[in-house]
């Protein structure tokens, strides 16, 4: 006899998918937003902080071959859509660059943790800088949907490249919006924002993404006040899924440095775990 | 009705589609019925705890990957206690990835693996062997025979070895590991490789140098697999490169009698299930009623003899 216990496998929680674009247009000279038809169902499994892993066309001369993970920027089942914001920036993201209506687009997803917010997190603030600011949008949607305060500090190059602003705001979050052009992004600047948050509403959680000065500022505010956080990571991935271990990043955790999968037990981490680069 | 089922040894396959250790995992359960597959491959593991290499462990070149992942691995007594339980949830054959830095210490991981559960052991002897100098074992016929002897020794399990594309003596190698009593051939593992980032003059993997895979390797696999069908009585194994059913099948008529799918289910995580299927649907269109009428069909009539020649030249 065997001694070895039988589990029941698990049930399928991740489609491969071809989706319809239903649009991709540029939303300032670097980011595009597009826009896929998606069913219901995979839509209401979507959650804040997840992400899909596209397998980009071959076309206009472009010849990606692994598939490349973008984070969820919007799920909405009502309108059945699913939405992405990138920026262009290789061989695959160029690709994506050209697909117009009615292209058909090859997803797997939704993969990953996605963000949590307890419930007695009541004041949240999330701080990222350009593309990451993507990453955090869908979770102002669910702030705003468990009714909790939500400031989003903003930092970008300059003005014309500050992404999501008015989806945070439509989203009712405060919005404060900081560049590089006027010294506002600086450092030293977040955190005097920060501390004035502190002095007032008071901070119950940090959302981050994107930044290495951020998430280092982060850190040392968090431990400073004891505010817990997360943040969401990237790492260039093969398999999305959790089984080529190409994705991986160090880690923080019971005294030493491991090595986890972002693709697995991220993209979203303890913003104290997390290692700066 | 078309059967798809084939015999590797001892082992009967429902078809001739399994994964390749390293391309897969229980996570891939999360997109589809693991029990449609022909047979489970873990990936590698070792006995003790290993990190892996530093990243970047990816990189793509022109239509294939290169990869530096280094065989991370949290142990056997994680494995045996964790993931072997994990497959017995299913029908399907679990055949267990191993590997060792020296010929005693692999012996005596193949002996611990050998638990209920486990249907067959594929030995991954083409990672570096610290006892030659950091050659894989199966570069040489000589080291092959050393650590397949001492394998063959630790397990009654079915036990298939796992050949590397790095060698000159591929036929003699295969001849080796059958001679120390393998039951089936893996051919093959990743090629050794390079890219370099032109502008940062950097090379693109971490460790500077990794395995290629994907269709890229593919002709060479297939050579490969034919020259092992022709060497040995054993069963083949093929694998590198397979994304299609044509390419599967290419495989089966140079005379591998089951193949692995690794790469291609990176692009489409669903290849496997989709070769199976249309395995059925090639086998009907060519009026077979069976994937075993096809095996090593191969028509290479008189050129046989001059390819052997060639390869045992000086
Ligand atoms: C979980 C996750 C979520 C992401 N979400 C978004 C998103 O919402 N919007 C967005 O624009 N981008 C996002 N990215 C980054 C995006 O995946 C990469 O920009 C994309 O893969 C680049 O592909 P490419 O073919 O255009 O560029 P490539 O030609 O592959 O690379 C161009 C440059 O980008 C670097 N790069 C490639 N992949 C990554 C990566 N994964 N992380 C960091 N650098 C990379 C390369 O090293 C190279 O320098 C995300 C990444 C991850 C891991
Ligand atoms: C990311 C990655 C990890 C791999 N890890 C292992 C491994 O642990 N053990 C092993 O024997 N082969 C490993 N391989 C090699 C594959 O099993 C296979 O031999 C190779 O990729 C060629 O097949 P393919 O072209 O279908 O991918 C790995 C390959 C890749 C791409
Ligand atoms: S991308 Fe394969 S393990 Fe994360």
């Amino acid at each position: 006899m065997s001694n070895i216990h039988h589990l029941t496998p698990p049930p399928r929680t991740a489609y491969e998918l071809e989706l319809e674009v239903l649009s991709n247009e540029a939303v300032n000279g670097e980011y595009r937003l597009l826009v896929l038809n998606a069913p219901r169902g995979l839509l209401e499994r979507c959650r804040a902080g997840q992400f899909f892993h596209l397998l980009c066309p071959q076309m206009g001369g472009q010849a990606p071959y692994l598939r490349r993970p973008m984070s969820i920027y919007g799920f909405y089942p009502e309108r059945e859509e699913l939405h992405f914001l990138y920026k262009v920036t290789g061989e695959g993201t160029r690709a994506l660059a050209m697909l117009r209506r009615g292209h058909g687009l090859n997803v797997l997803g939704p993969l990953g943790k996605p963000f949590t917010i307890k419930p007695e997190w009541e004041q949240l603030v999330l701080a990222a800088r350009g593309v990451g600011l993507a990453t955090l949008a869908p979770l102002a949607l669910e702030a705003r949907r468990l009714g909790k305060e939500l400031t989003a500090i903003c930092s970008a190059r300059s003005e014309s490249v500050l992404m999501s602003v008015d989806l945070f705001r439509h989203m009712g979050a405060n919005v404060i919006t900081l560049v590089d052009e006027d010294g506002s992004s600086s450092v030293d600047n977040v955190e005097a924002v920060l501390n004035t948050l502190i002095d007032g509403p008071g901070i119950d959680a940090f959302y981050t993404c994107g930044s290495n000065r951020l998430l280092k500022l982060l850190q040392k505010v968090g431990t400073r006040h004891g505010i817990p956080g997360q943040i969401a990571l990237e790492q260039q991935m093969a398999c999305g899924l959790g089984m080529c271990h190409c994705c991986v990043r160090p880690f923080r955790k019971d005294g030493g440095i491991v090595n986890l999968r972002v693709c697995r037990e991220g993209p979203v981490f303890d913003i104290q775990e997390a290692v700066a680069w | 009705m078309v059967r798809l089922d084939v015999d590797i040894g001892a082992l009967r396959l429902k078809n001739p589609i399994m994964p390749a250790s390293g391309t897969f995992s229980e996570d891939l359960a999360d997109v589809f019925d693991l029990d449609l597959l022909g047979a489970h491959v873990t990936k590698t593991i070792t006995r003790g705890f290993r990190d892996g290499n530093p990243t970047p462990r990816v990189c793509e070149v022109g239509g294939s990957m290169l990869n530096s992942i280094g065989i991370p691995s949290k142990g056997v007594g994680y494995f045996l206690e964790n993931v072997v339980p994990f497959y017995q949830g299913y029908k399907t054959p679990l055949v267990v990835s191993i590997s060792g830095n020296t010929a005693d210490e692999f012996a005596q991981l193949c002996a611990e693996v050998s638990v209920p559960g486990v249907d067959a052991i594929e030995v991954n002897i083409s990672c570096p062997n610290i006892e030659e100098d950091g050659k894989a074992f199966a570069i040489r016929p000589s080291s092959t025979f050393e650590v397949m002897t001492k394998l063959r020794r630790a397990t009654s399990l079915p036990l298939w070895a796992k050949l590397t594309p790095n060698t000159g003596e591929t036929s003699e190698v295969a001849r080796a590991a059958e001679e120390a009593g393998a039951d089936a051939l893996v051919v093959a593992n990743t090629i050794l490789s390079m890219a370099i980032d032109i502008r940062t003059r950097k090379p693109k993997l971490g460790n500077l140098m990794g395995g290629l895979s994907g269709p890229s390797l593919k002709p060479i696999a297939l050579r490969m697999a034919y020259q092992c069908a022709r060497a040995t009585k054993i069963p083949v194994i093929g694998c590198g490169g397979i994304s299609t059913v044509e390419d599967a099948v290419e495989f089966l008529i140079a005379g591998a009698s089951a193949v692995q799918v690794g790469t291609a289910t990176f692009i489409n995580p669903t290849a496997m299930v989709t070769m199976i299927d249309d395995l059925r649907h090639y086998l009907e269109a060519e009026g077979l009623s069976s994937v075993r009428e096809i095996i090593g069909t191969v028509e290479d009539g008189e050129q046989r003899e001059g390819i052997v020649f060639m390869e045992a030249a000086p």
